[in-house]
């Protein structure tokens, strides 16, 4: 077969040589833009996986790779003017340069030919082929020529960097955070050889501009990078390789190939460069790519297994690398978290590294870890410290003595509002089961504001005494607490028990229900009625007097759902509150009546016990509420005496479903915490203590509820 | 985790003798439910028409859809059928509904493909109820209609298992894929504030003994030929040995799955045989990892 290959970086060379090795029959020619020796660049970092791969795929190109690895396996964090080390993550590098070295002279030895300083600007130039491989990166002049084919997309990314060098002596992974006068830049380094290191600063754009680097040569940003980290590079020089400031460009593209053309590395995807996997990628690509063609002599075939086999792999990167972008994107919002804490949240941006994994890795930063959260949690400096699950919290008075809330849910949770004893020995289970905090399935403050005929209340005195039973019984047998979520269903009232499905209107015996406006939940729901300001007060002193019940009952925390869609949140969103009056239109109007209820509520509830208010981050619908919007109504809660915030999303209306699976809510929930600076607790299907830990040492929830069926 | 068997109704040229058959000795034991696929565009049983052959003849085990493509069928006249399969098998049907992922299908049924997931959200908000009128019966065995579940790997798909259904149905593959499934279905089901746990069951494929094999492996390879190269994946996942047999299972039991159904790759009576035999051979960690794993 006679192939083509454009562009005669790491990629096209190693596909070049597997193929070749594989049937020296093959006329394989390399066509590369630059001429021989020249090439940009600094070093490229490759994980143990890959070096399995490489060493399988040929030995001789693997043992000299190897022979010039830097490998290192710690990665230090230099953050407030401490530097905080986590060992154990095992990484290898190698200058581009030498990289390439390798493989072009394994290229030349198989009779490989390669012509340098080649420039194709029109498909046309080209040697006849019966296979063209675009190795020729993210600029791809083969994948730009069949645009329409391999639908390209390019999304810039919000931050500037630029790819820098240096011989300051690094010794591992460096994550340096430097604050001036223009803004926060980050610096990611790590050496690829005895003397040099890959040095990349990164800012946002406004930091960028305020330092005029948008207008600054390659000898003045170097200027400006010397001195902003003078302290860090200890006079050793930085390096400039025809090096500019820009956003890094993700590409995805739909199909890899087209009849005898295939997009190889760059030329068919990108992935932001904190996770250091470009080169890799490229490389594991020409390995599968070689095998594909070894094995069919079907081109047609071959193809189709190569795309299907590397681009679910590059996606699952492109996801990991997407959160690790979105991460130094967003980082203003973690300066307020301390050393250890910012380096946790760091290592564990992408989910891929779990708190588990880090103290396998390095037991003494595990132990920092615990420690640290320990004392900030307790004030108690210990050597045998627990990990962050089970440290106590403490809002206002209220003592938990653990992070872990446990809410079961009840088939029929009650009769007439009074809790049934299954649902009450659930409860106290839940204590015995070691939680810190029994939380209370949604109870009404009215016999109107049930979702259910079977749901559980606080609108009489026949509730008081058996709540009262069951938080006495939980004092009594634990030191748990336990919270009363109140709510009233609003336009999600009057429904059948939920084991028969959700918002299932009653057969009969349907009672009138109450929403921000007219409008059904669901096609079958009952149409509510709009909320006049008589409703109002009567729904505001409902749950004022809900209050003061559950303070009778002895309850230790309160917590107003203001989420998925009840009555108080079909005020808070866009769409489903349309009215024209004071209490709709803008987000602060919205927000009046839910806030009005939070006021009311906080003057009943004793000053020395914490409230929590629960919301629904998005809607996961176009035009909705959203995080920022949240962070918002999180912000003016937390200044009317607000402690903590549960965490949901979604169900505001039928058709917002957010990306469920294990944690999903931590990201919104993380947001919240730390842009609006206020304690929250999150569900979102937790089932194991890494998860929760991982959670809470990041910063990312105070609180977890875990899933479980009691 | 129980253990059923697939009706042969998926597999081109059986006799319809053979089903009957089949279906009355899977009666007789180990396996707890009797399942069937559904294509339209394909040399293959009806399925619903199918179970209804199967009830005549069992009176153990339960009927099950592993699915039927619910957009192809009108609502109403799906709720009679299937109320009426329900009532002649003493409410031993399990209802598994996903809009398919053939568009074929749709064009022969001169039904709009794009729609498609609109129209199942219908039909599940439907269902129920048609279940309960009482002006259209037979009544079936439990108020609320049989047992329903849906499939689909989309976000909205597990939204549909939390707000319609009694559980989720796995499409198949490696039991890794399965798990991640099962995670999202149970957090949606949690997230919905619906007590207890969503039903998880799932498929897959068997052909044992050597004789079976390579038919094993044309069938598989020619019924997901839509699927384009990806079929000869999905045929190398094809249990052809006892030991890929136990591995499967006990891969799925430990991610929780229900009930696991497994469906002949050649319509030979003797598969019925082979797997069962295979099954009484595993000891019951493969079958019942414990309470360990149990999320």
């Amino acid at each position: 077969m006679k192939i083509v290959i454009l562009g005669g970086g790491p990629a096209g060379l190693y596909f070049a040589l597997l193929t070749k090795k594989a049937n020296p029959r093959h006329d394989i020619t390399i066509i590369e833009r630059n001429p021989a020796g020249v090439t940009y660049g600094w070093g490229v970092v490759f994980s143990d996986r890959t070096l399995a791969s490489f060493q399988r795929a040929d030995y001789k190109t693997y043992e000299q790779i190897t022979n010039h690895f830097v490998i290192w396996d710690a990665i230090d964090v230099l953050y407030r003017g401490e530097t905080i080390r986590c060992g154990g993550h095992v990484i290898a590098s190698i200058a581009r340069k030498q990289l390439l070295y390798i493989l072009q002279r394994r290229c030349d030895e198989l009779g490989i030919a390669l012509k340098f300083g080649c420039e194709i600007n029109d498909l046309a130039e080209l040697p006849e082929y019966d296979l063209l491989i675009a190795a020729d990166g993210l600029n791809s002049i083969v994948r730009k020529t069949y645009t329409p084919i391999f639908k390209p997309g390019i999304e810039l990314g919000k931050a500037r960097y630029i790819w820098l060098g240096t011989h300051k002596v690094l010794d591992s992974f460096t994550f340096i955070f430097r604050e001036n006068e223009h803004g926060l830049f980050q610096v990611h380094a790590y050496p690829f050889s005895g003397t040099t290191s890959t040095f990349i600063i990164e800012c946002d754009e406004a930091s960028w501009l305020k330092a005029g680097l948008d207008k600054a040569g390659e000898a003045e940003s170097l200027a400006y990078c010397k001195q902003l980290l003078a302290d860090d590079l200890d006079g050793a020089p930085l390096l400039s390789n025809n090096s500019k400031w820009i956003s890094f460009p993700t590409l995805k593209t739909r199909t890899w190939h087209s009849q005898n053309i295939v997009l190889l590395g760059d030329a068919a995807h990108t992935a932001h460069f904190s996770i250091g996997s470009g080169t890799r990628l490229a490389m594991e690509d020409a390995i599968a790519l070689a095998t594909a063609i070894e094995q069919h002599p079907d081109l047609e075939i071959a193809l189709n297994e190569y795309e299907l086999e590397r681009k679910p792999v590059v996606e699952v990167f492109q996801r990991a690398a997407q959160e690790s972008q979105t991460y130094f994107e967003t980082i203003k919002r973690y300066l307020d978290l301390e050393p250890v804490q910012f380096t946790f949240q760091l290592l564990t941006r992408s989910g891929r590294i779990s708190y588990d994994d880090l103290r396998l890795r390095d037991t003494h930063f595990g132990d920092a870890v615990n420690r640290w959260f320990t004392q900030q949690a307790s004030g108690h400096s210990l050597i045998a410290a627990p990990p962050p699950m089970f440290t106590p919290l403490k809002l206002r008075e209220l003592a938990l003595v653990n992070r872990l809330v446990l809410s079961p849910l009840s088939t029929c949770p009650a009769q007439d509002g009074i809790p049934h004893d299954a649902y009450a020995a659930q409860l106290t289970g839940s204590a015995l089961y070691g939680a810190g905090l029994v939380l209370t399935e949604p109870t009404s403050v009215s016999v109107q504001g049930r979702v259910t005929p079977a749901c559980a209340g606080m609108y009489d005195e026949t509730h008081v005494a058996a709540w009262a039973r069951i938080v006495e019984s939980i004092h009594a047998a634990s030191p748990a607490k336990i919270a009363i979520q109140l709510n009233h269903a609003g336009r999600r009232g009057s429904t059948r028990p939920r084991t028969e499905g959700l918002d299932r209107p009653l057969k009969q015996g349907n009672w009138p229900l109450l929403s921000a406006s007219p409008l059904p939940y669901t096609p079958q729901s009952q149409l509510p009625q709009e909320l006049d300001r008589a409703a109002m007060d009567q729904v505001r002193n409902d749950f004022v007097r809900a209050t003061q019940l559950a303070q009778e009952a002895n309850f230790d925390l309160l917590q107003l759902n203001f989420a998925h869609g009840y009555l108080l949140a079909s005020f808070l969103s866009p769409l489903t509150n349309l009215r024209s009056d004071e209490y709709g239109r803008v987000l602060e109007q919205r927000l009046r009546f839910p806030l009005e209820v939070f006021d009311a509520v906080r003057v009943a509830w004793p000053a020395d016990k914490p409230i929590s208010v629960a919301i629904s981050a998005s809607d996961y619908v176009k035009g909705g509420f959203t995080i920022e919007d949240a962070v918002s109504v999180t912000q003016v809660l937390k200044a009317r005496g607000c402690d903590i915030v549960e965490v949901r999303a979604g169900q505001t209306t039928i058709d917002g479903e957010p990306a469920y699976g294990r944690a999903f809510l931590t990201p919104l929930s993380d947001q919240v915490r730390n842009e609006a600076g206020i304690p929250t607790m999150i569900g979102g299907y937790l089932t194991t203590s890494n998860e929760v830990n991982t959670i809470l040492a990041a910063g990312r929830a105070d609180l977890c509820i875990m899933n479980c069926c009691i | 985790m129980r253990v059923g068997v697939g009706l042969p109704n998926g597999v081109p040229g059986t006799r319809g003798q053979l089903i009957i058959e089949w279906a009355r000795r899977a009666d007789a034991g180990p396996f707890t439910s009797l399942g069937v696929v559904d294509r339209l565009i394909y040399d293959s049983y009806e399925p619903l028409t199918t179970l209804a052959a199967a009830a005549a003849v069992t009176s153990r085990v339960r009927l099950a859809t592993t699915i039927v493509i619910g957009p192809l069928h009108n609502d109403t006249l799906l709720a009679k059928v299937t109320a009426s399969l329900d009532a002649l098998s003493g409410g031993r049907l399990v209802l598994g509904l996903a809009v398919g992922a053939r568009k074929e299908d749709y064009d022969a049924a001169g039904i709009d493909y794009r729609s498609r997931g609109k129209r199942l959200t219908e039909q599940l908000a439907s269902l129920r109820s048609l279940w309960e009128d009482a002006s259209i019966g037979p009544k079936t065995a439990r108020p609320a209609g049989p047992e329903l579940l849906v499939g689909g790997l989309s976000d909205q798909g597990f939204a549909r298992v939390a707000r319609y259904a009694d559980g989720y149905v796995h499409g198949g593959g490696p039991p890794r894929t399965f798990a991640r499934a099962a995670d999202k279905a149970r957090a949606a089901w949690s997230d919905a504030g619906r007590p207890g746990k969503p039903q998880l069951w799932a498929q897959g494929y068997f052909a044992l003994g050597a004789d079976a094999v390579e038919a094993g492996h044309g069938y598989m390879k020619d019924y997901y030929a839509f699927t384009g190269p990806f079929a000869e994946k999905i045929a190398a996942g094809l249990l052809t040995s006892p030991q890929a047999i136990a591995q499967f299972t006990r891969g799925y039991a430990e991610a929780g799955c229900d009930e696991l159904v497994l469906f002949p790759a050649v319509p030979d009576i003797a598969q019925l045989d082979r797997l069962a035999a295979v099954l009484d051979g595993l000891g019951r960690y493969s079958l019942d990892p414990g309470r360990l794993q149990e999320a």
